[in-house]
């Protein structure tokens, strides 16, 4: 851990955040939150991408721990879970849950195998 | 005004992963430990601050909850170490990891949004 690989963790986190907000106002709506899962999904094959393709040190750093671990959360997918709980959307949170989970280790296996393709 | 609060909090809570993660890695284990440790703290921190009235301005906790705590818990590494162990038929080791985070993060939460005084902030 050096100051170099932590501003670069740090700077691929401003830009991984500030995607996820942008997608966040946009797509998450009242009943169901789209923009969150969209991130999560579409970071999680990214990061899987980059580690098929073989990216390591401080490249992955920046665009792996930084920009896809940012774009992605995990706290935010549980308030918006509990959040449904809480009103009594019982079938919408567990369906909330599940496609998260599944969609997510699936594009991030996916991301693998077409990042292999280029290793 | 938002984006660069937004930015500024994305940095530091990447940074607070990153370094949680060095020092709670341990190469030996096979259970990611640091993700699971990092997601539940985060999801407890952030439907406390969430549900909970504090002397901060709207824009301070949204820089704060979508910000720091949003960039420090993460689902991709979450997802990727999944495949990880799937693909080194640690099948057994992978659906806990699994069943923690869900059952962890989601009593985490929970109790974020009940815990302590102040409580009635609304979502």
């Amino acid at each position: 851990m050096t100051i170099l690989s932590i501003i670069l963790v740090g700077l691929g986190g401003s830009i991984g955040a500030l995607l996820r907000f942008s997608f966040s106002e946009k797509w998450n709506s009242g009943s169901f939150p789209t923009g969150t899962l969209a991130v999560n999904w579409f970071g999680s094959f990214f990061l899987g991408a980059l580690i098929g393709a073989g990216f390591s040190g401080h490249p992955f750093l920046f665009a792996g721990t930084g920009m896809a671990g940012a774009l992605t959360t995990f706290s935010t997918m549980q308030l918006e879970g509990i959040t449904l709980y809480k009103r009594i959307e019982r079938k919408r949170f567990l369906l909330y849950q599940f496609i998260s989970y599944t969609g997510g280790i699936a594009l991030a296996w996916a991301g693998m195998w077409a990042g292999r393709l280029f290793h | 005004m938002i984006y660069i609060f937004i930015a500024v909090a994305g940095f530091i809570g990447a940074v607070l992963r990153y370094i949680t993660g060095e020092v709670l890695f341990r190469p030996d284990t096979i259970f990611p430990f640091a993700t699971l440790f990092i997601n539940i703290v985060g999801s407890f921190l952030l439907s406390w601050l969430t549900f909970h009235t504090l002397p901060m301005s709207a824009q301070l906790k949204k820089a704060i909850g979508t910000g720091v705590l949003g960039s420090f818990t993460t689902f991709s590494t979450l997802s990727a170490e999944t495949v990880s162990l799937l693909e080194r038929e640690f099948y057994a080791v992978a659906f806990l990891y699994i069943s923690l985070s869900f059952a962890g993060g989601t009593i985490a939460a929970s109790a974020g949004s009940k815990a302590g005084p102040g409580k009635g902030g609304e979502v």
